[in-house]
């Protein structure tokens, strides 16, 4: 088990090394740098910006460079656009807020599409089922840049409940409305999976034994067929809790809250290259940790795998 | 004696999206305490489907009609609760195979000690105690030790040990096994009978046994009920249905047995295919593959009569017809 997770996690340093160069390679492949803008800037000054970042230098030995300071410095570079921050400022100010909201909108997820899934599996072919289905399915087509207009309306404008954007550190009434904006999707894909799953399941030959053992059905539901129906759910959630936590362009910029998930679209626009390697550097690595913590979970779950 | 399960008229249907199948049409049959009963058939005739019509075990989609008579009650009417406390406690059920029927997320332990907490009420020690002490019983060697362990980590013969052993465990008055050594390999197949020989005799249970291996009936079970279609074809003590079969089915089946003395012939089969249970014929369902079948007897749908022998049988043809006509054949 321990030699497992090292094994993993040595192997997540190349993986990651590997990201990088690729990276690095598509995002000098794109027309244009940082600097560029509609009225071009006389070729002296714009020579001296770009030795000021080491943009003169061939890509290679930028890249080797970039590297280097990570491991020796755990140094990301300074932003290309934003002036005074460097990348590590910029991550380390907005990752607690899309962490926040990113957390909750996933227990929210989990929670919810896991009870809803499981219902519309037990009642399944009833009104129960459908309905939980038929949401399900409502909510996975309604994308969140329409959503969360739809809820700044109805619970700011109309109801006045809730502030319709802003963070203000994080307190609850700031934190609602981005939960619910993000979860609701995930909700029902996950619900979508637990239900299938839990079909599944509940068909199989051990349930019939448990039913002829003359269990009570949230025995049966909760001890017996819970466990194995979360599996197919278990490997979605991995890459769906990174993708949570990192937040979400639409969230940041309808709430105003000031989460990293604002830079994946404005950095690659911005061409601001050392943001655009610092987001993606954290989306990979969160992404290798939660796979490897799924992986614990699924030895955990099912005895057949040792790890 | 007053009989242990009755069942009286049972029809039990399926709804698909293909019309609907009827899997059982009227089976009638009694059991007495501690008596072996085996229904044989071919895959598809309604055999394992009358047994899970009676426990309350049909697939959603099924319904059952008719009377399944227990103890005094009508199981087929009983509320969910009231069955769960006949089921495992009074009338047991191992399956076909034990690599899906035991949980394979759960340890041995977790699972027969539940029986036992459920309808016992036992503690939690009392129960894993007890289930080591049936571990013992189904010989599982060094119980004690392995009942901690998964599923997967015993052998499919051992696995269907621990299946009657947690069937056993609130020495049920009836134990239904459906097809208990089809996936199992033909020695272990002989040791899981000879186990379950010696706990009918050693707990008095009686047993359904549900087959399509004639070879495992005949030193097993006091009486055989063969199944076609959904319907009872012959019913009567073993003996006299393998020593003197009067129904075209029962000896289409004998004679498919095969027989390792005589090794001249060629594998006997019963031409034909199984019928499609939801366009069954009106008459005979085994009309269209009875060797003995006579033109314009189609639609006649034969009634299940009683011999003086004991036997139950439904065929359009008397047994003296059936037997001259055997003689006659080649």
């Amino acid at each position: 088990m321990l030699s497992f997770i090292l094994r993993r996690l040595l192997v997540a340093i190349p993986t990651i090394l590997i990201l990088i160069v690729i990276s690095f390679v598509l995002m000098f492949a794109a027309p244009g740098g940082p600097f560029n803008s509609e009225r071009p800037l006389p070729p002296a000054v714009m020579a001296n910006i770009e030795a000021r970042y080491g943009l003169d230098q061939p890509y290679v030995v930028q890249m080797f460079n970039y590297v280097k300071n990570i491991v020796l410095h755990f140094d990301f570079g300074p932003s290309f656009r934003l002036r005074d921050y460097t990348v590590s400022d910029l991550i380390a100010q907005g990752f607690p807020v899309t962490l926040t909201y990113g957390f909750w909108a996933f227990v929210v997820a989990v929670t919810f599409g896991v009870a809803l899934g499981v219902v519309a599996a037990i009642r399944h072919n009833t009104w129960l089922d459908y309905l939980a289905t038929g949401s399900a399915i409502g909510a996975s087509v309604l994308p969140n840049f329409v959503l969360a207009p739809i809820l700044v309306i109805v619970f700011t404008l109309w109801l006045g409940w809730l502030p319709g954007g802003g963070w203000r550190g994080g307190q609850w009434q700031y934190v609602v409305l981005p939960v619910v904006a993000l979860s609701t999707s995930y909700l029902a894909a996950i619900a979508r999976i637990m239900r299938s799953s839990m079909l599944e399941v509940l068909n199989s030959g051990f349930i019939r034994t448990a039913r002829a053992k003359g269990l009570p059905m949230r025995r049966i539901v909760w001890k017996h067929a819970l466990k194995p129906a979360l599996l197919p759910v278990l490997s979605y959630l991995g890459p769906a809790f990174v993708a949570m936590i990192t937040g979400s362009v639409v969230i940041d910029v309808y709430f105003s809250t000031g989460g990293i998930g604002q830079y994946f679209v404005n950095s690659a626009l911005n061409r601001d290259y050392s943001v655009i390697m610092g987001v993606t550097i954290l989306v990979g690595a969160l992404t290798i940790l939660f796979n490897l913590v799924v992986d614990i979970l699924y030895a955990w779950i099912d005895p057949k795998i040792r790890l | 004696m007053a009989a242990l399960l009755e069942i009286e008229d049972l029809h039990v249907t399926f709804a698909t999206g293909d019309g609907t199948v009827n899997a059982v049409n009227g089976v009638s049959f009694a059991l007495e305490e501690g008596e072996t009963l085996a229904i044989v058939g071919e895959s598809g005739s309604g055999k394992s489907q009358t047994a899970y019509a009676a426990m309350g075990l049909l697939a959603a989609n099924g319904r059952a009609r008719g009377r399944v008579r227990y103890g005094g009650r009508d199981l087929l009417g009983l509320p969910q609760r009231e069955l769960n406390r006949i089921r495992a406690k009074e009338i047991a059920m191992i399956f076909q195979d034990p690599m899906t029927s035991l949980n394979p997320y759960m340890r041995v332990s977790e699972q027969m000690a539940e029986v036992l907490t459920l309808h016992k009420g036992m503690s939690r020690r009392e129960a894993v105690a007890e289930s080591v002490r049936m571990l013992d019983l189904v010989r599982i060697p060094d119980a004690k030790a392995r009942v901690h362990d998964y599923p997967h980590q015993f052998s499919g013969g051992m696995r269907q040990r621990i299946m009657i052993a947690m069937a056993l465990l609130c020495r049920p008055k009836l134990l239904i096994a459906d097809e208990p050594t089809t996936a199992l390999d033909v020695t272990v197949q002989a040791q899981i009978m000879k186990l379950l020989g010696d706990i009918r005799a050693e707990l008095g249970t009686a047993v359904i046994l549900i087959t399509h291996d004639l070879g495992v009936v005949a030193g097993f079970c006091d009486r055989t009920l063969v199944m076609y279609g959904g319907q009872i074809m012959e019913e009567g003590p073993t003996t006299l249905l393998f020593e003197r079969p009067t129904h075209p089915y029962t000896l289409g089946l004998l004679s498919a047995v095969p027989r390792i003395d005589r090794e001249d012939e060629m594998l006997l089969t019963i031409a034909g295919d199984p019928p499609d249970m939801s366009r069954l014929p009106p008459g005979c369902p085994f009309f269209p593959r009875c060797a003995y079948a006579v033109p314009g007897n189609e639609t006649r749908r034969p009634p299940l009569v009683t011999l003086p022998d004991g036997r139950r049988r439904a065929c359009n043809l008397s047994v003296e017809e059936i037997l001259a006509r055997r003689e006659a054949m080649p």
